[in-house]
């Protein structure tokens, strides 16, 4: 699908020219500390990130590196210490927390470990919800779709609660592509499941991501995740470093 | 674990919640309750205790013989004999005059030994004194109202009747008086050798008499003494004769008070149920957040023992302090209500016991204890692992653990109300109440879903309703029955007031003059007639008791009903007329012709009728002045009470009565202008009363307002336990809420877009809750005044209006201040803490 935008222009064709492209995400010498007991803790330091067109990135890292930090800044959801998100050409730290929502809301989607759905809505509804804060009004049919998208057609009217840990999951990534987003971020999104459920939510994911051309950044512990991506990031002392480059052509190499 | 350790880590866990919302309603829901109730048991307690440790000061003696005659003198001869102390007075109201100004007073002529118990409270220069008795012979002490209006000094000399008494003292405090309800004239104090000479004493005329008796002194062989002797007195009274001991010094009071006292200790319920349903609320949460350091704890190696004592620790401790606080404001609340009400009830005030306080603590621990072990014991049974592992549910549908809250509910209802009838119709009430906002709450889900929306944060409002309908009708029932015992008690206090006086025409009756004999009838017409005053119509009214009812003997075992008991015990007013008044109407029978004018007939109004159970036909036996006469009930009419004109529950044929004395009544309209007439009048015959009804008026509006205050002072509580119920409400949804909020934030919502869907939610809860207040309260309202009242009902628009906007701004504020910590902070640190 082509996304045009205003404020975002880029070539989203899956031709190699991708790396010439624009990013659709950046991050710039981004820094982030935490202020506890008279000591200042760098969790972010300097930081540098170009997100393009279409990639699918994991970052990966160990427990307290900053990866959740990290995709909540790139998301808008918290604000660094220094440095600029781009997001296109603009840059989001210079937003209020008013703007930065409405950002999200039009470009972004989000899937969580928790899955943080709203237990007293069904399933449509918490589809529907990201389409409806947006005002879209045809909210009702394009929740139908992408519920049906991801096999939960006969399941619409079921509260979470009604449903097992993996259909929640496929819930969360219907409400997550629903409104077409330009950039998913998605936060150990296989962490609160089994093996098996993991696997076939990460093959949904990946489906649909191909689908809708959107950018994927994805923080996980799992390898078999981070393989997927045509990027692995390692976060280490607030740094990025490239684990591999196009992971799927060097699979496909081999 | 050594007990001192668990303590102190005990008070440190609950300073470590002490921000939590959830320990915060728990204590502002039982301050409040205990609050409510310290507040009224201490001010009925100040009542009580004035009536028991003042008993034999209010009554003048230690026993009191009563009769609207002269007391037989059997009882003092006896009394005499047996070694008591006696003393002898008459009470009855009379106008004073005084230059050009009266005022109606309540005059008391004393013997030379009265009191017998207490004293008296003088004035003669600027400096207080006490006085061991009464006014000498030629003196009078009058009340300091009399001074005021008719500019009275020390030293003047007042026409009391006929006579003419030198105003010795102020009268500042009499202990014996006590202070009437609706007493409506201030006191004046002679002496009874000084009664004759103000020819006040005539036929008819409305005397109290009483023998007052004591002992020596109070030591157990005097109480023996009027113990046997008040044994031999009961026996012998005759109709219309009464004994009072100190436990029962003002049976008037008494009987007021009871009524008030339930009266206020219902109202003080409604807080205590509503702070009942508020903690419910915030115990699971509570129960909840104690979880992780309950399993913790486990794990670390406590013993249960250690857990349940550390627990306990903290419900003991919060619930303590709570209650203090609670009968600290209690106290000071009750000074208020005393403030108020004293003056009705009684002059001074005793200081209140500690009971209240006792009470108050007690009903606070047990509050807290009933709606908090249950949840700690469930919490108890989860074993450790599972909690741990977070492997639970998070709220067990068992609704057992709120049945000890609702047993000590219903409990303490029956405790205040001491009737079964009353507890089951005030909980029936609040079941009612909630069931109502249930039903409105699903009607409004039923019709939000009908309604095709644009707007998504208004759907996104109004589903939110829904969402949470179990707690939003909680939410709705306990704020509406806040607002609703407010709003009754406001259209109560108007509406009675307003339809009483709208139903008076602008010339209705303001004055009645009482006490005219037979020979003053026609000079006192004259004078009238030269007041200019329009048709002044007098009335023969005969005194007579009635003693059987078809030859049957009156037994008040027979009457159950304490009206009907009270009417049998007075003498009736009976009167005589040609014709039926224009304001009467006819139910049964007919009214006599004519020729007819001496026939042993008597027309009964409709009420009387029903109360005593008397029939068209039946024969009334009627003892007039020691003679016997027998009517037959010719006909039954309706009569307007309200009209304020002259009427008679019994008339009969205008000659059927005339062998009997008799004394005039007369009504008329006054115009303020003509007022000094009316007091040369008096001048000329000073027998007669003149009663102002605008003053009577005033006066029972007054206290109607008094004491209405005094109650919704109460009933504030009510409210202020209905937010307390909002808030726990709030806080129970809290976790919920924050994770709706995080969402919506992340999903891309503004914050005045989450502002807007808080607002529908909460002002739509607030238009369901005064919907269902202003339904409860007028359906109540109506109940009242059609059969409580005998008014009518009118509905008061300005009122649900009022009712409607409190609601909508206070509602929604309450639930802005709660949740606008979480629109203000940062979705990633929101996102941290669910």
């Amino acid at each position: 699908m082509l996304l045009d935008n205003q404020s975002l222009t880029f070539n989203n064709s899956h031709s190699p020219t991708i790396q010439l492209s624009q990013p659709v995400l950046a991050a710039v010498n981004l820094c982030k500390n935490i202020n506890s007991n008279d000591k200042t803790l760098h969790i972010l330091s300097g930081l540098n990130l170009q997100c393009m067109p279409n990639e699918t990135i994991a970052i990966v890292g160990a427990s307290g590196s900053g990866k959740s930090t990290l995709l909540s800044l790139l998301a808008g959801l918290d604000m660094p210490a220094s440095g600029k998100v781009l997001l296109g050409s603009q840059d989001i730290t210079l937003l209020d927390e008013d703007a930065r929502a409405k950002l999200r809301g039009e470009k972004m989607g989000f899937v969580f470990q928790s899955f943080l759905l709203l237990p007293t809505l069904n399933a449509l509804d918490n589809v529907k919800l990201p389409l409806q804060l947006a005002g879209n009004p045809h909210a009702e049919k394009i929740a139908k779709d992408a519920l049906n998208k991801v096999g939960l057609s006969q399941r619409l009217t079921h509260l979470p609660k009604q449903l097992s840990g993996g259909e929640q999951q496929r819930v969360a990534i219907a409400r997550a592509f629903a409104p077409q987003p330009a950039i998913l971020f998605a936060d150990e999104p296989t962490g609160n499941l089994d093996a098996a459920t993991g696997q076939t939510i990460i093959e949904l994911l990946f489906e649909l991501n191909a689908h809708s051309g959107t950018t994927l950044v994805l923080v996980t512990h799992d390898e078999k995740l981070a393989v997927r991506c045509q990027r692995t990031l390692k976060l280490a002392h607030g740094q990025l470093t490239q684990v591999a480059i196009l992971n799927s052509e060097l699979d496909a190499m081999i | 674990m050594r007990l001192f350790n668990v303590f102190a880590l005990a008070i440190k866990l609950l300073k470590s919640q002490r921000l939590a919302g959830e320990l915060t309603t728990l204590f502002l829901a039982l301050t409040i309750a205990v609050t409510a109730t310290t507040a009224v048991s201490f001010f009925t307690n100040r009542i009580n205790q004035t009536l028991l440790q003042q008993g034999g000061l209010l009554l003048g003696g230690d026993l009191a013989i009563t009769k609207m005659q002269p007391i037989p003198s059997k009882y003092l001869t006896e009394a005499v004999t047996r070694g008591l102390y006696t003393s002898e007075t008459a009470e009855f109201p009379s106008m004073l005059v005084f230059k050009d100004n009266t005022q109606l007073v309540e005059i008391k002529a004393v013997d030379a030994a009265f009191p017998l118990r207490g004293d008296f409270e003088i004035r003669i220069g600027t400096a207080a004194q006490r006085a061991a008795h009464g006014p000498k012979q030629g003196e009078v002490w009058i009340g300091p109202q009399i001074a005021d209006n008719l500019q009275v000094k020390v030293g003047d000399s007042l026409t009391v009747g006929a006579a003419s008494l030198k105003v010795a003292a102020i009268l500042v405090n009499e202990a014996s008086r006590g202070g009437d309800m609706f007493s409506i004239a201030p006191r004046l104090l002679m002496h009874k050798a000084d009664l004759p000479k103000t020819q006040l004493v005539q036929v008819g005329s409305r005397i109290k008499y009483q023998l007052l008796v004591s002992a020596n002194q109070r030591a157990n062989q005097s109480f023996n003494q009027i113990n046997q002797f008040y044994t031999w007195v009961k026996p012998q009274l005759a109709a219309g004769e009464r004994i009072d001991d100190v436990k029962n010094a003002r049976p008037e009071i008494k009987s007021a008070l009871d009524k008030a006292q339930q009266f206020l200790g219902l109202a003080a319920m409604t807080s205590v149920i509503l702070a009942m349903v508020a903690m419910c609320l915030a115990s699971a949460p509570y129960a909840q957040k104690n979880m992780d350091t309950y399993a913790l704890l486990r794990c670390f190696g406590a013993a249960k023992k250690t857990i349940w004592q550390l627990l306990g620790i903290q419900v003991f401790t919060l619930a303590l302090f709570a209650s203090l606080l609670g009968c600290v404001l209690g106290y000071v609340i009750q000074t208020i209500l005393s403030g108020f009400a004293a003056n009705l009830f009684v002059e001074r005030l005793a200081q209140p016991s500690l009971m209240p306080l006792m009470l108050g603590l007690l009903t606070g621990v047990g509050m807290m204890l009933a709606v908090l072990l249950p949840q700690l014991f469930k919490m108890s049974q989860v074993p450790v692992l599972r909690i741990l592992r977070r492997d639970f549910l998070p709220h067990p549908q068992t609704y057992l653990v709120y049945l000890p809250a609702i047993l000590l509910t219903t409990l303490l209802v029956y405790y205040q109300a001491s009737s079964l009838k009353l507890t089951f119709a005030m909980l029936s009430i609040v079941v009612v109440i909630l069931l109502l906002a249930m039903g409105l709450v699903h009607l409004m889900a039923k019709l939000i879903h009908l309604i095709p929306y644009k707007d998504t944060n208004s759907q996104l409002g109004f589903s939110s309703v829904t969402r949470r309908f179990s707690l939003v009708s909680i939410q709705v029932a306990g704020f509406s029955i806040g607002l609703m015992v407010l709003a009754l008690l406001s259209i109560i206090r108007n509406d009675v007031l307003q339809n009483w006086q709208r139903s008076l025409p602008i010339d209705a009756p303001n004055r009645f003059i009482i006490n005219i004999q037979d020979a003053q009838k026609l000079a006192v017409m004259k004078q009238l007639l030269a007041l200019q005053i329009v048709e002044p119509v007098i009335f023969p009214m005969v005194r007579g008791r009635l003693t059987a009812i078809n030859d049957a003997p009156i037994d008040l075992k027979n009457y159950p009903d304490e009206r009907a008991k009270r009417l049998l015990q007075r003498e009736f007013n009976l009167s005589m007329a040609e014709k039926m008044q224009a304001d009467n109407k006819l139910v049964s029978g007919r009214w006599w012709q004519p020729n007819q004018a001496d026939q042993p007939w008597i027309s009964l109004e409709d009420g009387i009728a029903k109360t005593l159970n008397i029939k068209l036909g039946d024969r009334l036996r009627y003892e007039i002045a020691g003679q016997i006469i027998t009517l037959t009930v010719e006909s039954i009419r309706t009569v307007e009470w309200d009209s304020m004109r002259v009427n008679f529950f019994a008339v009969t044929p205008p000659k059927t009565l005339e062998r009997y004395s008799k004394s005039y009544i007369t009504s008329f309209y006054l115009p303020d202008s003509t007022e000094q007439g009316l007091n040369q009048l008096i001048k000329t015959f000073p027998n007669l009363t003149v009663i102002d009804l605008a003053a009577l008026i005033k006066q029972v509006r007054d206290i109607i307002f008094k004491m209405t205050i005094a109650v919704q002072a109460v009933f504030a509580f009510s409210l202020l336990a209905g937010l307390a119920v909002l808030f726990a409400a709030l806080q129970a949804t809290s976790e919920e809420r924050q994770r709706e909020i995080v969402l919506f934030r992340i999903l891309g919502a503004s914050k005045q877009q989450l502002a807007k869907i808080l607002l529908i939610e909460f002002i739509l809860i607030a238009l369901i809750a005064s919907i269902v207040a202003l339904l409860g309260a007028n359906a109540l309202a109506y109940y009242i005044s059609q059969t409580l009242l005998n008014i009518p009902y009118q509905f008061n628009g300005l009122l649900a209006l009022s009712v409607m906007t409190v609601a909508v701004v206070l509602i929604p504020t309450a639930a802005w201040l709660v949740s606008r910590k979480l629109l203000a902070t940062p979705p990633r640190q929101l996102l941290q803490s669910i």
